[in-house]
């Protein structure tokens, strides 16, 4: 049985009369120890399918089924549950509390699972120094680069230790070295068994991935474009 | 996310406004603090009625008064003997509850003292036999109480309180020394009364400690070689504590010479001699009930039915007492309870713009796994936090407010602050806190999270 389901999920905005189709009828299945990329034009639902598969954002049709379970059924606290321990987010846009530091921002979500202040300091510093950030602990957010700021939501989205890791273009700010730290970080959860998706433009991060999906207008396409077929995965 | 975290988090929050914040708890202090201080008035106020009660001899007395004929008895009118000395024998006799009867009879305006080349009127001057002394709690302090012979014979004589002696011969801080007119002659409407005797000087607590201090003041002045003018007229126009006012404004004279000499002169003077009122003393409270009905008993005996005369217990004015300083609270606290009420909607207020400024915050935190009972919490936790920071503020400067209102309206009732009343203050104001999170916290609480995340 699939971890994640969408069954002909649809999002659908209206804007000065206008329809915009975010996302078109989608059906997916994501298994346990799936490492996914999802690619696609910019504006084509790539964020909305991630919102959707976060539980953070509800289709306007169609079942996201998350362990057997229809999770428009569930209450808004136990979608916050689902949120705090099951999930870990990554934003394209980070998210980051700017008026907490880096530690502080790690340990937010381990706040909210009811965590001891003793423990949670330790498994921040520990996810922190995995996405090489364990020196700017005291920093705020705003005193740090976009990559680093963008590894520090790496680290809060990992830190609950979730069964799904979605993350939104988690790569996009960071150079080829950090990017490929992060990029092993997440095959190595994969291989964990952790479910793994990531949104990114770049095909080369695309081709690294076992199962790639693109998107287009809203429509999911499990297909991989041509002019990607002749790329040749950079790192085994 | 547990309730301590909360109340950091806060805390910091506070802490990040600190001027909106103030201003906020502003409010909330400045409620807080007037309703102690409304509270340490009226304390202070019945804790001066009672002392007068105390001074003008407890709860065991019941005071007969004359009265007119009430409107159904008006046919009866000539019968009727108004309150006279055959009544004190009566209950003498009669009333085995009784400890002590004292008569006294008044003239029927104020009249006119004379002496030392002065003038004063006062309408306690009465005639009165010397078991008076007791009744009212006074205390001799220079001279004697006229006697038995004096009021067989209607001697003219008197005995005086320190008041009259402060408005014929000079008030001590006045005069320098304290005056004792003793063997001095004063007139009462132009009759000649030589004084034998004065009271000594009553004052409530409060009062004595500000004469005290004052004294200390001058003698450590006059020690330090500072020469002042000896015509001071300090505290005129405070006359303190009523019940030690009147005590202290009194003239007796033996009730045969009131009669005999003063009243049997004028005009429209009955045969016999009226008490104004006289006033019986019971041996235990607990009787009360039975002695005033035996009283009223023997009086309508004597009076023949006709109700020409009314009770009056200090019980009556204990009540009085007790719902006036109610009344006083109560209002009191109204006023203060609506500046704290106003306070509250400050504060409800800064957390509605607190949290549309935070809307982005919010959201971040419900995507990283806040419910909305941590959301609600946060927000109620940091209203409470802010109003109970004011009333701690606010019970600080309840000790100034006490201090400003009692500077500006001196009273001889010392405002008390007492721990009730700043728990109530403290707690009312939590209580403020919870109300005015409440709604913005159900508001919070309730933001989708993805609208939230969009926000800016
Ligand atoms: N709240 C909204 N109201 C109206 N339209 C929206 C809203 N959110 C997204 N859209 C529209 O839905 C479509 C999909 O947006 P989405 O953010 O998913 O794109 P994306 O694939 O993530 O693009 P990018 O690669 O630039 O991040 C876009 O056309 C966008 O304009
Ligand atoms: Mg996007």
């Amino acid at each position: 049985m699939a971890l994640l389901e969408l069954r002909n999920v649809s999002k659908i905005y209206h804007t000065g009369g206008e329809e915009i189709r975010a996302l078109d009828d989608v059906t997916l299945d994501l298994h346990q120890g799936d490492f996914i990329s999802i690619i696609g034009p910019s504006g084509s639902g790539k964020s909305t399918l991630m919102h959707v598969l976060g539980c953070l954002d509800s289709p306007t049709r169609g079942e996201v089924v998350l362990d057997g379970v229809d999770i428009s059924k569930a209450t808004t606290s136990q979608l916050a549950r689902i949120r705090n321990r099951t999930i870990g987010f990554v934003f394209q846009s980070f998210n980051l509390l700017p008026k907490l530091n880096v530690l502080q921002n790690v340990e937010l979500p381990m706040v909210y699972a009811g965590l001891g202040g003793k423990a949670r300091h330790e498994r921040a510093v520990k996810a922190l120094e995995m996405v090489e950030l364990g020196h700017r602990l005291k920093n705020r957010p705003n005193q740090l680069s976009g990559g680093q700021q963008q590894r520090v939501a790496i680290a809060r989205a990992l830190v609950n230790d979730p069964k799904i890791i979605l993350a939104d273009e988690p790569t996009g700010n960071l150079d080829t070295h950090t990017g490929e730290v992060i990029l092993n970080l997440f095959r190595e959860l994969s291989t964990q068994g952790r479910t793994v998706i990531l949104v990114t433009h770049n095909p080369e991060i695309a081709a690294v991935t076992p199962r790639r999906i693109e998107i287009r207008n809203g429509k999911v396409a499990e297909k991989v474009d041509p002019r990607l077929a002749g790329f040749t995965p950079s790192t085994p | 996310m547990n309730f301590l975290n909360a109340i950091v988090v806060g805390l910091k929050e506070i802490w990040a406004n600190k001027f909106r914040s103030f201003l906020t708890m502003l409010g909330i202090i400045l409620g807080v603090s007037s309703l102690v201080a409304m509270f340490a008035m009226t304390q202070g106020l019945e804790n001066g009625l009672k002392e007068a009660l105390v001074a003008i001899g407890g709860l065991q007395k019941i005071r007969v008064e004359a009265r007119n004929v009430p409107v159904e008895q008006r046919h009866l009118r000539d019968f009727a003997t108004g309150v006279t000395l055959r009544d004190v024998y009566a209950l003498q006799a009669s009333v085995p509850e009784i400890d002590i009867v004292s008569p006294e009879m008044r003239m029927d305006s104020p009249p006119t003292l004379a002496a030392n080349g002065r003038r004063h009127r006062t309408f306690m001057t009465a005639g009165v036999w010397p078991v008076q002394l007791e009744m009212m709690e006074h205390q001799l302090a220079h001279g004697r109480m006229f006697n038995a012979d004096d009021e067989q014979d209607a001697r003219s004589v008197c005995v005086i309180g320190t008041g009259i002696r402060d408005e014929l011969f000079g008030r001590p801080d006045q005069t320098g020394t304290e005056v004792i007119p003793i063997g001095q002659t004063l007139t009462v409407n132009g009759v000649p009364m030589t004084i034998i005797g004065m009271f000594e000087h009553y004052e409530s607590d409060q009062e004595r400690r500000t004469r005290l201090l004052q004294e200390a003041k001058d003698a450590a002045d006059r020690a330090a070689g500072i020469q002042k003018p000896a015509q001071r007229d300090r505290g005129r126009g405070r006359r303190g504590n009523f019940a030690f006012w009147i005590k202290n404004n009194t003239v007796y004279m033996p009730l045969n010479t009131m009669w005999m000499k003063l009243k049997a002169g004028q005009t429209n003077t009955p045969p016999e001699p009226r008490l104004s009122n006289l006033e019986v003393r019971i041996r235990d409270v607990e009787t009360m009930d039975r002695a005033l009905t035996q009283v009223r008993n023997v009086l309508m005996v004597n009076h023949r039915g006709i109700e020409d005369f009314s009770f009056r217990t200090q019980e009556d004015w204990a009540d009085q007492i007790q719902i006036s300083v109610r009344a006083a609270r109560l209002s009191g606290g109204l006023i203060a309870g609506i500046s704290l009420f106003v306070g509250g909607i400050g504060i409800m207020n800064i957390m509605l713009a607190s949290i549309s400024e935070r809307i982005r915050e919010i959201g971040i935190r419900k995507a990283v796994g806040a419910a909305g009972i941590d959301i609600f919490t946060q927000i109620v936790v940091e209203s409470v936090t802010l109003a109970v920071l004011g009333g701690l503020l606010g019970l600080v400067c309840s000790r100034g407010v006490v201090w400003l209102i009692s500077s500006v309206t001196p009273t001889d009732n010392e405002p008390i602050i007492t721990w009730g009343a700043m728990a109530f203050a403290f707690a009312f104001s939590g209580i403020v806190g919870v109300f005015a999170g409440l709604f913005p916290a159900i508001k919070a609480a309730r933001l989708s999270v993805i609208q939230a995340l969009r926000y800016d």
